[in-house]
């Protein structure tokens, strides 16, 4: 076990937990942040998709130990108040089924967008073909990202 | 409008109106779950009062709908509150949605399953919103001293229209509370519907996007510790010994022991389908230390008997498609006869292999046993049954066995099997703590309860007029043949024989999204198209053809499909798509297909890219009677479309030696975004007949309209899924 100051959402975390403790665990069972979800373990299917120094980062497969000082953001600081263009474009394009896979998706998108304001369609194809979603809503997701687009 | 008997459920409403004092308690739980936004909590009710258990009203006329059946993202929390509001008379806007847990005597059939929710509920909500509505307008009568027959409802307010004095919901809700409940009650008129039919959106869809609790793996507790299992890394074996001093050592772990869900003496109940009731477990303080003793276990397993693979799965279902089962499942004519004295005969086999459920969200269930009295929380499509076999594992009673049902990260089928939830009870009262189970997904993947491999062999006699004179199904399956023996197309063919032949295994099946119909649908329009063909016809007019039979007079009486609905879809996407206006280097494929009381009709444009096929748009036609949600409706047909060409295109689950060979989703392909289609449209059938089922009908035949295309485009008819071989992808 040992101790790790984690900047996450903008907050300073203490964590005690063991070096090789995935961030997936960390978030979830430590800083009580259970939006980063589940899915696979080794980085196959992008629902634990969170942001490390803005890069999307499979945190299911990326030590605390690695992390550092560097700057996290999950889903549930994504933006202030929920209103991020991705959150707003999700809601309004109905995108969920199940949801569980929704989050991934989003901290994904919001990567993509901000490394490639404008995707087109084969652009969002390679961006997201790491992120499963099992219920099929991925013609939604592709509007809901270009609707975000857009707006933003 | 519809006069209705309340006595039909009636017993359900009267123990559900004395069963209060819910209405604070349910109050603070939307508090601490829903985390509302500001200007919801300004309009937090001071009290709430129950009218059934369907709704609670609160004193400023906010409504407490609550969503009886589980939620696998089929999207029921949404919709089957929507039925309340609408015979209830009130805004949508005013309404909160909660999840109920299982309460067996306010409700009934709470099960995800069979795309059955809203059919089998239907009536039972609007009777709910109906009755509580006539409660309101009955306080109100007594309360302004005028007729109840004088009073008008809308949005939530009574209305006198003599004296046009008003009364909100709230206002007389305490008073209707405590009143009689009516022998009979009127539902509205379908064109009088105002939320049904609006598309509102999912009620948890905020909370979705920005990462709020909701997952049953998201349950926590004080002191809550984390359990994993072992289950035997083969089916067919069997626990031999455990050395778990390597496990036990390590940070966090309190305890490794084995469980059994299935002891002898034990009542199981349909819902306990599952080949691994004794397994290996280890409970520690988190997951990742769980996980990481789990690796360090050393169990030893030792096979019971032989072991299977896949090559000897299909060479068992290929043999038994060569001998004619022991009696027809159904016969009409004379089969033979019509088949010696065809012109031609068209005869193909199909098949598709085992497939994983793989909801997103592994399996999981919270449990806290203590004393006589059991809670439990989590991810479970049959809570009823769950509880029966909890009480019984226990040995408590059924009414000590709470369960809440949380949302679930995909259900498929899957969590119909509700072993985990057991588990999860032996285990939490084992360790004397509450205890969250967590399954890895290889434990998730392999564990069985598949969708069964299938393999079906069709022939069809054309007369020399190209006229259907014969059809011949014979279909095998490990436990259960796929074949509808009464489906489509019995009753349009003059001589038809159905056979089934089913065999068994180790592994372990259940129920995926479309059971049987998954594959078999595929199967079969497939080969109708092919027959098509071989007669010349085009594929929609052939089909049309033998509708037009079955209308005008039908082979025999035990048909399980009215084909006047079956041909409108057909007819309505032929005209949607502009049927037989081809389009160079556009490649199309139809199929028509009846399950869970639905008719879905699709037609797909592939074309070739890089030479890959791709899928332009899938055009849908859909007969589900009135849609609640037009626009969540539309989702659900939209993710079995992409389920349906991802599982047949990619999927599947092979063995070698009992093991299944993929474990996760490096080697489990699923559809992906650039896979699937670029625009799935979707047009109702406007008809006004009670709603039919919509979460599983638009999977099957999609398998057909793809082939179909996929054949047109290439040449080369696909006969065996999944379509697209992984050599082929990842090479």
């Amino acid at each position: 076990m040992a101790n790790f100051n984690l900047n996450i959402n903008g907050k300073v975390h203490q964590v005690d937990v063991d070096p090789d403790t995935p961030m997936l665990w960390v978030l979830r069972e430590h800083a009580n942040l259970v939006g980063t979800k589940y899915g696979c373990g080794i980085a196959q299917c992008g629902a634990c998709t969170i942001h490390v120094n803005g890069t999307a980062t499979r945190s299911c497969s990326l030590p605390v130990s690695s992390v550092g000082d560097k700057e996290i953001t999950t889903i549930e600081g994504l933006s202030e108040n929920g209103d991020h263009p991705l959150q707003k474009a999700w809601i309004k394009h109905d995108v969920p089924q199940c949801g569980y896979c929704q989050a991934g998706q989003i901290m994904n998108a919001a990567s993509l967008l901000q490394n490639n304001p404008n995707p087109s369609d084969s652009d969002i194809d390679g961006a997201m073909n790491g992120n499963i979603c099992r219920c099929g809503t991925y013609l939604r997701i592709k509007a809901a990202i270009k609707t975000a687009a857009s707006e933003m | 409008m519809t006069l209705i008997k309340t006595k039909y459920n009636r017993r359900s409403f009267l123990q559900a109106s004395t069963a209060a004092g819910g209405g604070m308690v349910l109050g603070f739980s939307w508090l601490a779950s829903c985390q509302p936004s500001a200007e919801q909590v300004k309009a937090m009710p001071k009290e709430w009062f129950d009218i059934n258990a369907f709704l609670k009203i609160g004193d400023n006329g906010i409504v407490t709908i609550m969503s009886p059946n589980p939620e696998i993202g089929q999207n029921v929390k949404t919709a089957m509150p929507m039925i309340v509001a609408e015979e209830l008379d009130v805004n949508w806007k005013d309404v909160i949605v909660e999840q109920a847990g299982l309460d067996t005597k306010g409700f009934t059939r709470q099960l995800a399953g069979g795309s059955q929710s809203i059919r089998q509920g239907w009536e039972g909500l609007r009777m709910a919103g109906a009755t509580a509505r006539h409660m309101l307008v009955q306080a109100a009568s007594e309360q302004l001293g005028v007729p109840a027959s004088e009073l008008t409802t809308e949005s939530g307010v009574i209305k006198h229209e003599g004296s046009g004095e008003t009364l909100g919901y709230g206002e007389v809700a305490n008073a209707a509370g405590g009143l009689e409940v009516p022998e009979e009650v009127m539902l509205k008129d379908p064109k009088d519907f105002k939320i049904i039919g609006s598309s509102q959106m999912n009620v948890d869809g905020e909370k979705i996007a920005t990462g709020q609790p909701l997952f049953g793996l998201d349950t926590t507790r004080d002191g809550m510790l984390i359990a994993m299992i072992e289950h035997p890394p083969a089916f067919g074996m069997k626990l031999k010994s455990i050395d778990d001093s390597a496990a036990k050592a390590l940070p966090g772990i309190r305890d490794v022991f084995t469980i059994n869900t299935q002891p002898e003496g034990i009542e199981l109940q349909w819902s306990d389908n599952n080949v691994f009731p004794e397994l290996v477990v280890v409970v520690g303080e988190t997951t990742w230390q769980t996980m990481k003793a789990k690796k360090a276990l050393k169990v030893e397993w030792e096979a019971d008997g032989s072991l299977e693979s896949t090559d000897d799965h299909e060479a068992r279902l290929a043999s038994l498609l060569s001998e004619p089962a022991d009696e027809a499942a159904r016969k009409d004519g004379d089969p033979d006869a019509a088949f010696a004295n065809a012109a031609q005969i068209v005869e193909k086999t199909y098949s598709a292999p085992f497939l994983a459920h793989n909801t997103m969200e592994p399996m999981n269930f919270f449990a806290d046993v203590s004393g006589d009295k059991a809670e439990l929380i989590g991810p479970i499509q049959t809570p009823e049954f769950l509880q029966k076999t909890v009480a019984a594992l226990l040995d408590i009673p059924l009414d000590n066995v709470s369960i809440m049902m949380t949302r679930m990260g995909g259900g498929f089928g899957r969590r119909l099997y509700g072993h985990f939830g057991s588990e999860a009870a032996l285990i939490s009262k084992q360790v004397q703590a509450p205890v969250k189970l967590v399954y890895t997904r290889e434990d998730d993947m392999t564990q069985g309860t598949y969708r069964p491999a299938y393999r079906v062999t069709y022939r069809a006699a054309l007369d020399a007029d190209n006229n259907l004179i014969g059809f011949h199904v014979r279909g095998a399956g490990t436990h259960g043949s796929p074949v509808f023996a009464n489906r489509f197309p019995a009753g349009a063919v003059d001589n038809y024989l159905a056979e089934n032949h089913t065999k068994d295994s180790k592994i372990s099946t259940g129920a995926w999204r479309a059971p049987r119909s998954n594959f078999i649908a595929g199967a079969e329009q497939a080969f109708l198209d092919e027959v098509a063909e071989a007669a010349g016809k085009d594929p929609i007019e052939f089909r049309l053809e033998l509708f037009d039979r079955a209308i005008a007079n039908p082979v025999g009486e035990n048909n399980d499909y009215e084909a006047e609905r079956y041909a409108g879809v057909l007819r309505l996407v032929k005209e949607k798509c502009n049927w037989g206006q081809d389009t160079p280097g556009v490649y199309r494929g139809v199929s028509a297909y009846f399950c869970h009381n639905s008719y879905v009709a699709q037609v797909v444009d592939v074309v070739m890219e890089d030479d890959r096929p791709k899928v332009k748009k899938v055009w849908c036609a859909v007969d589900c009677g009135i849609v609640i949600n037009p626009g969540s409706a539309r989702n659900q047909v939209e993710g079995g479309i992409v389920d349906g060409i991802g599982h047949a295109m990619y999927s599947s689950m092979t063995f070698k030696d009992g093991q299944p060979e993929k474990a996760n989703f490096d080697k489990y392909r699923l559809i992906r975004h650039s896979e699937a289609p670029e625009e799935i449209e979707t047009f109702f059938v406007d008809n006004g007949i009670d709603p039919t089922g919509l979460g599983e009908p638009s999977l099957p035949p999609i398998v057909a309209a793809l082939s179909n295309a996929l054949s047109q485009a290439t040449g080369e008819r696909l006969y065996h899924q999944p379509f697209v071989q992984e050599e082929a992808l990842l090479g």
